[in-house]
């Protein structure tokens, strides 16, 4: 009885200093950002009793961190529309045909699975600078839907596969087209894939600065984790400043997960855990 | 003839409907991956490509001036999926079972515990410089006043710390990662196996041990190989950290920062080797892809049915 007092004791420890050890540095983040400057010499470690705002408005006043934030905006939801478009339609079809080719476009897609962006950046780049892609968010765009594609396409195809077949036949002895077919009948039935598809897809896009900063160079184009560290040479002296931008960049996928947690958690894992 | 034209118009409607995410991929992954392959096989001066190398660049790899460089970052990528698996692994597995066996607030904690994955790692690795550096940094400061004093040290600015401490850092963001995984391979474990053991009289840690361990081996599996993806294409923490030349001294240098370095040139080696840099990303995917592929074989056969 004792030893089950004690073992149950224990992994409630380990759950409350996990969640202290995931919290404490958040913390940390967010209450630095609220003091002056100046307190951060004498004592690193300190509540922010008298909030200094100033930070944020003076991060915001430049001109710089909202259009950084804009350009994310711009990059990820495009990046998202065409993922969206392409993985619903290329799903539909591999999840619900069969014609010649089919597996061989299903090796395909997975072979696109396996390669890694980073390790064709070169090539990538020459070609972006032929293609007039270079230094511009379409090509950013082409080169992050082309990059989460693969694995969007999958998750689209197993949903597809997963609807009974009787559904199709139903709605063309009814008289819908194939298209008609996808976009009023089994579109609205796959929504729970698309939802994963687009977490799983719009995070890693909102928080990569890889691919920016190998593509991007113009001051007005780039991005806001890319734009962070230009933001950190700077105020690389102005602590509360520079604490204030991490805050800022980092709130809207915190706001956003603290909404939507279970489809952030789903998402993120998906392709990892069956079903 | 009239269901052949069907036929027909199905077969068209089949390849528009593919044709824009297959050509997106196509051109934007396949063809510079292929690409990558052939200038692998060309000497380089700077961005314009000489006559057909064969091997060379692959050579060249394991000759000075590259040798030391690649054989060090080679040995950082191995020690790092090493402790990530010895490490974060089992802190996984140890939070998913600990969730697992909570009966209230499991919600607040899965979330909580998932928190770092959503952050970006400029975010993370900023955020940590900070917590770590030696003069004003919270560490070193909670150290200090613990009466701890000695233990304080400058844990990214010298050889002996910064990759462990770099290694910490992924601990910090990813952990929640495997956690999740492990516990929905434990949700997906029948009941009944533990109910039965229960009646029979088995102690937890046996239960454990003999019935829920071995039934996660294909979480197992997904975690080990994507831990060994992570850990050989290792580059945005060290970079956002030690910059591109992994310092200090490079201590946190990896496969995919030499792979940077060789193709864009850095602060300290001036001019790049786009042929010797090609050569090295095809090493790194074949170490990536062989490495994974072989690894989910074996470990597949390992598993257990239900």
């Amino acid at each position: 009885m004792i030893n089950k007092i004690l073992t149950g004791t224990f992994f409630k420890a380990v759950l409350l200093i996990n969640a202290l050890m995931v919290l404490l540095p958040v913390f940390f983040l967010f209450n630095s950002s609220l003091r002056e400057t100046g307190s951060f010499a004498a004592n690193p470690i300190e509540l922010a009793r008298k909030p200094a705002w100033s930070n944020f408005t003076q991060v915001w006043a430049g001109g710089e961190f909202p259009n950084f934030l804009k350009n994310s905006l711009i990059i990820t939801l495009g990046s998202l529309v065409v993922i969206l478009i392409c993985a619903l339609s290329a799903g539909f079809i591999l999840g619900r045909y069969q014609f010649k080719g089919n597996n061989l476009i299903y090796g395909f897609v997975l072979t696109g699975m396996l390669v890694p962006a980073k390790l064709a950046i070169l090539p990538l780049f020459i070609q972006l600078k032929w293609m007039h892609l270079l230094d511009s968010h379409l090509g950013l765009i082409l080169v992050y839907a082309s990059g989460a594609l693969p694995a969007a396409i999958f998750i689209m195809a197993g949903f597809f596969r997963s609807l009974p077949a009787d559904i199709d036949n139903a709605a063309r002895i009814d008289g819908a087209s194939e298209f008609q077919l996808l976009r009023l009948v089994l579109a609205p039935l796959v929504r729970p894939g698309l939802a994963i598809v687009a977490i799983y897809s719009a995070i890693p896009i909102w928080n990569d600065f890889f691919l920016p900063l190998v593509f991007l160079q113009s001051p007005e184009k780039k991005t806001i984790m890319q734009g962070l560290t230009v933001f950190f040479g700077e105020y690389s002296s102005q602590w509360g400043v520079l604490f204030a931008g991490l805050t800022m960049a980092a709130l809207p996928l915190i706001i956003l997960y603290l909404l939507l947690s279970e489809q952030f958690i789903k998402g993120l894992t998906a392709g990892a855990v069956k079903g | 003839m009239q269901s052949r034209t069907l036929k027909q118009q199905q077969r068209k409607f089949i390849w528009a409907f593919l044709a824009p995410g297959i050509l997106t991929i196509l051109v934007f992954t396949t063809i510079p991956a292929l690409t990558t392959l052939s200038y692998s096989f060309f000497k380089w001066t700077g961005f314009q490509r000489g006559g057909f190398a064969g091997f060379e660049n692959f050579q060249n790899l394991f000759r000075y001036p590259w040798r030391n460089q690649f054989v060090a970052a080679l040995s950082h990528n191995v020690i790092v999926f090493i402790a990530v698996m010895l490490i974060q692994t089992s802190l996984g597995i140890l939070i998913a079972y600990a969730l697992f066996r909570l009966k209230r607030g499991q919600r607040f904690f899965r979330t909580v515990t998932f928190l770092p994955v959503i952050f970006s790692l400029v975010i993370v690795g900023y955020m940590w410089q900070v917590m770590l550096n030696s003069y004003f940094g919270p560490i070193n400061k909670i150290l200090t006043d613990i009466g701890l004093e000695s233990w304080a040290q400058p844990w990214l600015g010298q050889t002996s710390t910064a990759l462990p401490a770099l290694v910490f850092i992924n601990l910090w963001r990813w952990v929640g990662f495997p956690a999740i995984i492990f516990l929905a391979g434990l949700n997906a474990i029948s009941h009944d196996f533990i109910e039965a053991a229960q009646i029979d009289g088995a102690k937890e840690g046996q239960i454990f041990r003999k019935i829920l361990f071995p039934l996660l081996a294909p979480s197992m599996t997904i975690i080990t190989i994507l831990t060994f993806i992570g850990a050989f294409e290792w580059f945005d923490l060290p970079y956002v950290i030690g910059g591109t030349v992994g310092s200090p001294a490079g201590s946190t240098d990896t496969l995919a920062l030499m792979f940077y370095r060789l193709s864009f040139g850095s602060a300290d080696s001036v001019s790049n080797d786009i042929g010797v840099g090609s050569a090295l990303g095809v090493i790194i995917f074949i170490i990536v892809g062989v490495g994974a592929g072989v690894g989910s074989n074996l470990m597949r056969r390992r598993e257990v049915e239900q």
